[in-house]
Formats: structure tokens, C-alpha cells, sequence
């Protein structure tokens, strides 16, 4: 079975340190929803998991199946089965999705290989049924002029493709309405078939509503400081925030 | 210099690769190898009369293209180094060093059996007669000074279609040659024009007769195999009224510590209605100065078009052009320049208006990589007394690192009132955001450049022949495996 360990992960952007000590293990099949404040190292944690040049690991561990990834490329971690579903995806001019995930799929191929077209297209069909997506959605450029909510199923549609062992979710709703959120979540549901680990960052637990998290976990201040199951979430959103924070403040004092 | 004979002495050839461990004709330094070959004729190393002399002598020439020679050699002595608006990376040019004529005879051959070895190698490790096989209607395949081989298929060359290499054209057709050869393009347009009109050799002649479609594109591969060489093809082309053609040229030179000189002249004449299609996929070694003077002249309603892939060289300056003679004639300009550390791609158009409804089209895109330099220079010209002229003029820049460079010069004279012109121009960057999203789906950073810069280019490759455009993604895919370390 698959596993996803982190161990104590410090991360610094330039001089100042974002995450500050989180631990977290996910299992093959298991949702985690990762909640709390903004600016608390939620999307920091994520991209720095997933080798973003601009954030340092200044201390712990990332162990997937036991390997650790942190002197790997981007790519590399990719490739060993990590992805990372943006908050904000970039555009890429002139690549349609279809020649993005066909060559994101080469790349896991060896030098010599050569994935085969036909079966590659039936394989996407058949994963753009299963999401409810139009035909036409994948000869349109990589994110360029989406919504914000094709943006979200341009990066889920990718993650069904790709077939990772773990993903990280990072502020999937956001930018969502009400419709699109269903839609996009529905696409995650089926995607949960036992194989993949979701690490699901949200600030919202309304998402929590359509995804429901095995876990929940909330951040505050660069670490995990409480865990629970799913009506934890239920009762942050109706505590809010700064009951977590209260409560914080009490123990330390 | 040696003594002129005739000579068809078979040399055994050894292979000398620059490259380690490369496949054939598959990797990043697919044109990066060389096999030793023995010249029989050696113009040696400088520029003089006597050089010029050589050449005529060893191809038998007539008086007039002598007297036309040596008259351009001494334009070309006269003019100065145009570095009052280009480069002065010019300056590092050495005449003096550079070897003019190099060949081992001046007879193509009709069959690749005939072609000896030590060239051969050389073209089947290029895949030239792989292609040619596969979609082409005649190949012509130049070594350093002469076509080692030209051919065209039966059925082309029974529709009455002429295609040979211009140093054979020049002896069998002197009619038709010498009627169009230096109209498009005078000895003087410019001081590489004039050299090359000094010491031309090899290039395409092609006559299309009146009311013929070919329907395969031509081929000419230009190889340089030697060092401190400088290879000057002359290629015209004369596509008669109502037909059609496309013509295609690929270019590929070893890399040397020495540089090496390419600086072609190539004249169309597309007549009333014809049309043609000229398309270039270089891809020079980066010690290869590539100083090209290309021209069309288009009669009524005809169509000239030019798509001009530069990939590679140190230095190249190419502005392709349409002069647009006859009403309603149309010319256009699809141009693709790769810039990577170390090069200078000073490329661009030209589209001079003469005559009414003309309607002229030039795009342009340049990709600067790391310290790699794109220059964009255009030239449209509408005079006062046309009507209803149209130009349309698109240059877009992309930069992948933050010291690359990109400068464009469009110059658009337009006199008149009855004109519609229209230029937009755009600069736009890589970031480091969009290398890790795609990173972040397993490409490596060299995949992901590749394919930022092959979506860049797209709307315009998607406008080529598919074997074309297969063949410039692999060489985008190889030029950006290079550049990343």
C-alpha cells in the first residue's frame, strides 16, 4: 500500500519560515482535508511538497513509499507519482490539453517508447466522460481564457490522466460558484476509487460538503494544531477561527 | 590550387564523429558529424581574381557569366561591411581564410548508387534519400561547392519540369537562365549578394512550364562538410503562368572551432497566377555565419510565399521578400527564428508594393534562449500612386531567460490614401511559474521549455506541410535540450 509521510516539514520562503514543523501521514485511498486561516502555510506546504523552486525546505521529511523526494526535480517527484492540483494553474499559449497530457504521459515513457494515439485518445474520452466534460474542451489551449472553474476541471481532468499515487489539492473552490463546485467535486468523487490519497487544502468547509474527508486536519501558524474527523470541519465552520486561535492562545499561556 | 582534370577517383572514406555516442540522425547533434572526404578541386583559401577564374574554369564556363563574375567581385571589394546598421560581429568575418570552392567534380549523379561513399554516408545519415522516397518529387543534394546528387521523378520531369543544380542549368539551359538569373536580385542589392554573384556555385535551377501543378514538394539539402569553407548556392526559380510549386530547403554544417560561411542568393519569378511555396528548415552548427539574400518577384495575381525556419548558426541576417509587380499579386512571409546562447538571429521581410491591390503578409516569431539575440527587421513599402494596397505585419518575441534579448525594426512606408495597414508586435516571456506547472506533471524543464516554445510557434507551424512541421518540432525539442543545464 502506498504512503505519503511528512515528517516534521520546516519550510522557509526567502528568510522567513512559513511552515514550522508539520507531520502528517496519508494512506493510499484516504481523503485529508487540511483546513485554516490564510497565510497559515496551507499552499506552502503543498508546493513546497511538490518542489517549487521559490520555497526551501529548511528541516524534515517527505517520504513517498517509504523514498524520500526532497533532492528530486519537480519532475521527478511527478513522475514517482505526487501531483499538485493549483490553486492559480498557469497558462501554457498553444498547447491544447490534449498534446499537454499526451506529453506530460510521454514523459513517463522511456526515451525509446512511444505512446500509442489511439489508445491515449480513447483513454482521455473515456476519463472526459466519466467527468462530464465536452469533447471540444481539450483541443482549447492549456488554461488560456478559462473560467475559473474550467481552470479546476482542466486540473482534476489532468490528475484522472496522470494517475497519480497522491494529490495535492490545493484551494480546489476557490474562485468556484455553487455549480461549478459541484461539478468539480463530483469529478474528485469518482477519482476516489481507494487507489489515490487526497490531501484537499481549503479554507471552506462547504467544500467538505460535496468531498467528504476521512480526516481533518487544522493549520494554524505553519502546523497541524488539532485532528479529527469530518465534523471537526462542521465545527470550525460554525466556531470559525479564531476559536482555534483562542484555544491555542490558552495553551501556550 | 590543383590542376584542372576530370577526375572520378573513388576515395575510401573514415568517419571522424565530433559527437559522442549519437544515433544516427536522431539526437541533438543530428547534423554534428563528418566524414573525411578528398576534394579533387580546391579553390584554396582567399578571395582574388584568380580564385574566381578557378571556379569558372573548373566548371567551363562561358564568357559572359566570367565577365559576371569577376565584375561582381569587384562590387564586392568595393562595398563596405554593412555595420553601420548590423553587427559588427561581422567584423570577425576572415575572407581571407575562408576556402571557395571545394568539390569533387561538377557532375551530379542521377542515382544514389552512383554517389561515392565517403557523400553518400553523409545523406543517408541525414535521411535525405529516406524522404525523398517517402514525399518528394526530385531531390538535389549539395557537398560543400557542387550537388553530389539530382534527380527528379519521372513523372515530374515528364510534365516538362526542369530541376538541376544551377551549375549544370547554366550549361544546359543558358536561355531561360540567363534571362531571369540576377533580375531579382542585382550583384550590388548588397555586399553578400555580390560575393555570392563572385564565386556562386551549386543551388537549384527550376523552370515549372505554363499550367503545371507539382504536386511534391522539391527538395535541396546544403551540407558543409569542410572547415573554413564558405558555401554560395545560387538557386532560381522560375514557376511559368498558372502553376505551382513548393520547394524546400534543409541546411546542416559539422560544428567547427573555425567559422564557416553560408551566404546563398535565392531569386523566384513567379509569373502571371503561378504560385510558389519556399520553405527553409535550417538548422546551421553555432560557428556558421548565414548571410542570405532571398527575393521573389511576383507578376500579376501570383503568389509568393516564404516560410523561413532559422534554427541554429552564430550569425544569421535573412530578410526574405516579394516584390509585387503585378496587380493583385500576393506575398507573404512565415518566419520562425530560434535564437539560443551565443547566436544572433537577425532575420525579418520585406515587401515592396508596385503595383495596385497588392496584399502582402509577413509573420513573425523569434525565441531568444538564455543569451541568445533575435532581431526582427521589416520592410514595407506602399508609393503614393498604388490603390487599394494591404499589408499586414505580426511580430511576436518570446524571451525564456531574463538576459535574453529581442529587438525589432519594422520600417512601414506607406504613401497614399487608399491602403489598409495594419502591424501589431508582441514581447512575452516563459516564467518560471509556468516551467514548474508543467514540471509539476512530470516534464522535465528542457520537455517543458520545448513545449512552451512549440505552442509559441504553432498557429504558424500548423500552416506548414506535416513533415515540415514534424521535423521543426524536433529540432525546437533538440535546439531546447541543449539549452537547458
Amino acid at each position: 500500500m502506498s504512503q505519503l509521510i511528512i515528517q516534521d516539514l520546516k519550510v522557509s520562503i526567502g528568510d522567513k519560515p512559513v511552515v514550522k514543523g508539520l507531520s502528517l501521514t496519508v494512506n493510499q485511498g484516504e481523503v485529508h482535508a487540511i483546513m485554516g486561516p490564510n497565510g497559515t502555510g496551507k499552499s506552502t506546504m503543498a508546493k513546497a511538497i511538490a518542489g517549487h523552486p521559490d520555497y526551501t525546505i529548511t528541516s524534515g521529511e517527505v517520504l513517498l513509499d517509504g523514498q524520500s523526494v526532497l533532492a528530486m526535480e519537480p519532475d521527478e517527484r511527478a513522475r514517482a507519482g505526487l501531483f499538485l492540483a493549483f490553486q492559480y494553474p498557469s497558462e501554457v499559449p498553444g498547447v491544447t490539453i490534449a498534446n499537454f497530457v499526451r506529453a506530460a504521459l510521454q514523459a513517463r515513457l522511456g526515451e525509446n517508447a512511444d505512446l500509442d494515439a489511439t489508445s491515449y485518445y480513447k483513454r482521455l474520452y473515456e476519463k472526459m466522460d466519466l467527468l462530464k466534460i465536452d469533447r471540444k474542451f481539450t483541443s482549447r489551449s492549456v488554461n488560456e481564457g478559462f473560467s475559473g472553474g474550467e481552470k479546476k476541471r482542466c486540473e482534476i481532468l489532468q490528475m484522472a490522466m496522470l494517475e497519480p499515487k497522491f494529490s495535492l489539492m490545493d484551494e480546489t473552490d476557490s474562485g468556484l460558484d455553487i455549480d461549478a463546485l459541484r461539478v468539480v467535486a463530483d469529478g474528485v468523487n469518482k477519482l476516489r476509487t481507494g487507489q489515490l490519497g487526497i490531501v484537499l487544502i481549503t479554507h471552506y468547509q462547504r467544500l467538505l460538503n460535496y468531498i467528504v474527508p476521512d480526516f481533518v486536519h487544522v493549520m494554524y501558524d505553519g502546523r497541524i494544531v488539532r485532528s479529527g474527523s469530518k465534523d471537526l470541519a462542521v465545527e470550525l465552520e460554525a466556531r470559525g477561527y479564531a476559536w482555534v486561535k483562542k484555544e491555542l492562545a490558552a495553551a501556550s499561556a | 590550387m590543383g590542376q584542372i582534370t576530370e577526375s572520378d577517383t573513388l576515395t575510401t572514406a573514415t568517419v571522424e564523429e565530433t559527437a559522442a555516442g549519437s544515433v544516427a540522425g536522431i539526437d541533438q547533434t543530428a547534423g554534428d558529424f563528418k566524414y573525411d572526404v578528398k576534394y579533387d578541386f580546391d579553390a584554396g583559401s582567399g578571395l582574388s581574381e584568380r580564385t574566381v577564374r578557378y571556379i569558372s574554369d573548373v566548371k567551363k564556363e562561358d564568357q559572359w557569366i566570367r565577365d559576371f563574375r569577376l565584375n561582381a567581385l569587384r562590387t564586392f571589394l568595393a562595398k563596405p561591411l554593412p555595420t553601420h546598421w548590423a553587427t559588427r560581429d561581422l567584423e570577425n568575418l576572415n575572407f581571407d581564410k575562408i576556402r571557395y570552392y571545394l568539390s569533387q567534380g561538377t557532375k551530379p549523379k542521377r542515382t544514389w548508387d552512383e554517389v561515392p561513399a565517403d557523400i553518400k554516408m553523409t545523406f543517408e545519415r541525414l535521411g535525405v534519400p529516406e524522404q525523398e522516397r517517402r514525399f518528394l518529387a526530385g531531390v538535389e543534394a549539395q557537398f560543400d561547392s557542387e550537388a553530389a546528387y539530382s534527380n527528379i521523378k519521372d513523372a515530374v520531369s515528364k510534365q516538362g519540369v526542369i530541376f538541376l543544380n544551377s551549375s549544370e542549368a547554366l550549361r544546359t539551359h543558358p536561355e531561360i537562365f540567363r534571362r531571369w538569373f540576377g533580375k531579382v536580385i542585382p550583384t550590388s542589392d548588397n555586399k553578400f549578394s555580390a560575393l555570392n554573384s563572385a564565386v556562386f556555385s551549386g543551388g537549384s535551377f527550376i523552370y515549372v512550364p505554363p499550367g503545371v501543378k507539382v504536386l511534391h514538394p522539391l527538395q535541396a539539402y546544403f551540407r558543409i562538410n569542410a572547415e573554413n569553407f564558405g558555401q554560395f548556392e545560387r538557386t532560381l526559380i522560375i514557376v511559368d503562368e498558372g502553376s505551382e510549386l513548393t520547394y524546400m530547403e534543409g541546411c546542416t554544417a559539422p560544428k567547427f572551432s573555425t567559422s564557416t560561411l553560408h551566404s546563398a542568393v535565392v531569386e523566384l519569378v513567379a509569373l502571371k497566377g503561378a504560385k510558389i511555396q519556399y520553405i527553409t528548415v535550417q538548422n546551421w552548427a553555432p560557428n556558421v555565419y548565414n548571410l542570405v539574400t532571398k527575393r521573389g518577384l511576383a507578376h500579376e495575381e501570383a503568389e509568393i510565399k516564404w516560410i523561413d525556419c532559422n534554427i541554429g548558426s552564430r550569425l544569421t541576417m535573412k530578410y526574405p521578400g516579394v516584390v509585387l509587380k503585378g496587380r493583385k499579386s500576393r506575398g507573404e512571409v512565415l518566419s520562425i527564428a530560434l535564437a539560443n546562447d551565443g547566436q544572433h538571429q537577425d532575420t525579418g521581410a520585406k515587401m515592396v508594393h508596385a503595383a495596385d491591390e497588392t496584399t502582402s503578409s509577413i509573420v513573425a516569431k523569434s525565441i531568444s534562449v538564455g543569451q541568445g539575440r533575435s532581431t526582427y527587421r521589416g520592410l514595407v513599402h506602399i508609393p503614393r500612386h498604388l490603390k487599394g494596397c494591404k499589408n499586414n505585419t505580426e511580430c511576436d518575441a518570446l524571451l525564456i531567460n531574463t538576459n535574453s534579448r529581442t529587438d525589432t525594426y519594422p520600417a512601414i512606408t506607406v504613401r497614399g490614401q487608399d491602403h489598409a495597414v495594419q502591424h501589431e508586435a508582441s514581447v512575452s516571456k516563459v516564467s518560471d511559474e509556468m516551467i514548474f506547472y508543467m514540471q509539476s506533471r512530470g516534464l522535465t524543464e528542457a520537455q517543458a521549455m520545448s513545449l512552451a516554445v512549440n505552442g509559441f510557434v504553432n498557429d504558424l507551424v500548423s500552416q506548414f506541410p506535416m513533415e515540415y512541421s514534424v521535423e521543426l518540432k524536433r529540432l525546437i525539442d533538440l535546439e531546447m535540450e541543449g539549452s537547458v543545464g
